[in-house]
């Protein structure tokens, strides 16, 4: 097998998928002819035909409503948004019928829907394209909120968000699709949600991060070991609903934790996670919790995009920090 | 049965493909002054266009969506702008732009990535540009509801394509201009594409312009390789709204010679022979045809223009490539008209970071 990239992995599993489970389809702005603008659903008309694989006209409201019409009929919808700055149009759809369509409903109709978007910064692509707003639908009651950051990940986490009963927001980190390759076999194996990822055994600290971050957060693992301080990883991979077990367990172990986000500072995701530490862990923690995050800022065009993203040298410095205290 | 109801959609063209007048010239295109000045322009917006793919593919520019194909649309709708109006942009709007005061190396600023390309230095009423598609029409709706409370005789303008006629934002624009009855003009520039996406596959309706009916106004094709009709036209309707705060929906036919971006691979999915044959009806040489048919224009002439504009280009050029970064501060400046002070903590972060090494 060759190796691939996390956005082959995304095609695959989509390809895969739809080869088993005709109720799928895949709908969006350029996902036919074009393969999409990433080419993530590239060879999916030629495999599947213009019925299953659906260029819609431009309209983001359009494409997240009328698949929560198409899923309480039974069929299995995933919607592309070209960003994740463009799902934006149809935060209505989302939030105010997605998610709550079964719990309105008690049960009587469901939504089973993936709805993709390209996530992240660093790519140094126009304003809007660079969008870290997980914590918004982590937010957001009813829905699931998964961010891959390997292709066997990708490949793993999407076949079960599509197999999920519920809708599912899956955001894939735009910095990371052509970044590393890795042999994913082709073999319809999903991996569990609603679980995080233990990507590095460590005994000093805790080291809690998704998506494009884990790239630096790895990074920093490895420059940590030289200086002999032992880092656990942690992939959170299922934003929503959050396995705080694992990141406990792992703190318990370690006393000292850095949660690493690319989203501005105030109320994403690390701060629900700390404060969760702080509820049930505070006696395990030897040093208070860090945070190393994007800034309360707008992402910054192109030119000054760089300065944004938090960087290694930003982590092994909170590490070091944590460290400090005995 | 009787009937309730009839519309219609005229078309507008003065020059056809072959450069020859099909309906009678209105005023200022019997100027040959004026003529020659939107020619300029044109030439001027097409050198630039040029030069920004090449910088852009020579890693000196970022992402930049061509407007090649597309200069009388945007060359015609700025010289119909009266200077008390307000443009209300998408993204490949440099022929109107330039004329609003916008320098070129402001734009190339723009698509470098710097914040400052939506300054527009010359202008302070013009909104910046757009990129989430079909948001824009509703900033111009609610601009010229303001003209309208104030009683101001101004007119907005503003753009979208073909697929941001799709947008519900869009809709949303034309309904509350048509209810209020507001000082505004829709242009669609339809060049046939959304990145893959054909016009056809946008709406089941035979033009855009009829959209406008529906939302209780007029709606009007024009040829948007016909700098005369453009220009014409979006005078008309913005005449219409200062004077009598009547909205019009333009459709600008026209195409889109070039990839959607410069991200973007047209081969993947667009005919050639379609663009060849659309090629033939392309705004510029219509033009140039049409005033050397009627001895205002010479070769040596065009040379010469060809020239000036290159040489303006390049001096744009290197007003961009020389233009130092902002400040690092700039990342938190404009955020609040005063910033909290709980941000000056990450603030003094970020002005201590070193050069990441990020990709
Ligand atoms: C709300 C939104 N959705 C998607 C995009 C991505 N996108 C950028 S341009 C474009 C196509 C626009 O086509 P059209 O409106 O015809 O304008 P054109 O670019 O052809 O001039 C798309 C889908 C976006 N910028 N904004
Ligand atoms: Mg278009």
């Amino acid at each position: 097998m060759a190796d691939i990239s996390l956005l082959e992995a995304i095609t695959q599993a989509l390809a895969y998928e739809m080869g088993v489970d005709p109720n799928i389809i895949v709908l969006g702005e350029d996902v036919a002819k074009n393969g999409g603008v990433f080419r993530a659903t590239l060879g999916l008309l030629d495999k599947f035909g213009s019925e299953r694989v659906r260029d819609t006209p431009l309209a983001e409201s359009m494409i997240a409503g009328i698949s929560i019409g198409m899923a309480t009929q039974g069929l299995k919808p995933v919607a592309e948004f070209q960003f994740m700055g463009f799902i934006y149009p149809a935060l209505d759809q989302i939030i105010n019928h997605a998610a709550r369509i079964r719990n309105r409903t008690r049960g009587r109709l469901t939504c089973p829907v993936v709805f993709r978007a390209p996530y992240g910064c660093g790519i140094r692509a126009p304003e809007h394209h660079s969008e870290s707003t997980e914590a918004m639908f982590a937010h957001t009651p009813g829905l699931r909120v998964v961010i891959p950051s390997s292709p066997a990940r990708a490949y793993g986490l999407l076949l079960a968000s599509i197999r999920d009963p519920d809708p599912v927001i899956f955001l894939e980190p735009s910095r990371l699709y052509r970044w590393s390759k890795q042999d994913v076999p082709d073999d319809g194996k999903a991996l569990p949600l609603d679980v995080c990822f233990t990507l590095r055994v460590g005994t000093d600290v805790t080291l809690v991060a998704w998506g494009a971050m884990m790239k630096e957060t790895l990074a920093a693992a490895d420059a940590l070991a030289k200086e002999g301080i032992s880092a656990e990883v942690i992939d959170v991979a299922t934003i929503k609903p959050l396995d705080i077990d694992t990141i406990l367990a792992s703190v318990e172990k370690t006393g000292r934790c850095v949660i690493i986000h690319e989203a501005p500072r105030t109320c994403g995701v690390g701060a629900d996670i700390s404060a969760q530490i702080a509820e049930r862990g505070l006696m395990f923690l030897k040093a208070p919790v860090q945070r190393v995050t994007g800034f309360d800022t707008i992402v910054p065009y192109a030119r000054l995009e760089k300065f944004y993203l938090p960087s290694e040298q930003q982590i092994i410095e909170a590490v070091n920090n944590v460290m400090e205290f005995a | 049965m009787e009937v309730i109801a009839r519309f219609e959609v005229p078309y507008y063209q003065y020059l056809n493909e072959e450069s020859a007048v099909v309906a009678p010239l209105p005023e200022f295109a019997k100027d040959p002054e004026q003529l020659l000045h939107l020619y300029r322009l044109m030439v001027l917006v097409r050198t630039f266009d040029a030069k920004a793919i090449a910088l852009q593919r020579t890693g000196k520019l970022g992402t930049y969506p061509s407007t090649r194909g597309q200069e009388a649309v945007f060359v015609g709708m700025g010289n119909a702008l009266a200077k008390t109006d307000i443009y209300v942009p998408y993204y490949r709007d440099i022929g109107t732009l330039l004329q609003r005061g916008v320098k070129l190396s402001e734009y190339l600023l723009y698509w470098g990535g710097d914040e400052r390309g939506n300054v527009f230095s010359a202008d302070k009423d013009d909104f910046p540009f757009s990129v989430p598609v079909g948001s824009q029409p509703l900033h111009a709706a609610g601009i010229a509801t303001a003209f309208k409370i104030r009683h101001q005789k101004r007119a907005v303008l503003t753009v979208t394509g073909d697929g941001g006629s799709s947008e519900g934002d869009f809709y949303e624009a034309l309904n509350v201009a048509g209810s209020w009855q507001l000082p505004v003009v829709f242009v669609v520039s339809n060049n046939q594409w959304a990145i893959s996406v054909p016009r056809s596959a946008q709406t089941a309706a035979q033009t855009i312009a009829q959209k406008a009916i529906a939302a209780g106004f007029s709606g009007e094709q024009v040829d948007g390789n016909d700098v005369i009709a453009v220009r014409d036209r979006v005078a008309a309707a913005l005449q219409k709204a200062r004077e009598k705060n009547e909205p019009t929906l333009l459709e600008l036919v026209c195409y889109r010679h070039h990839d959607h971006t410069t991200a973007d691979d047209a081969t993947r999915y667009e005919p050639q022979e379609i663009r060849e044959i659309e090629w033939k009806k392309e705004p510029v040489a219509r033009l140039r045809r049409y005033l050397e048919n009627n001895k205002l224009w010479t070769e040596e002439q065009d040379k010469k223009c060809h020239e000036a504009c290159a040489a303006e280009v390049e001096e744009a050029v290197t007003e961009y490539l020389n233009t130092p970064p902002q400040p690092l501060e700039s990342i938190f400046d404009y955020l609040y008209a005063r910033l909290p002070d709980i941000y000056a903590e990450q603030r003094e972060t970020l002005l201590k970071k070193e050069v990441p090494a990020h990709g």
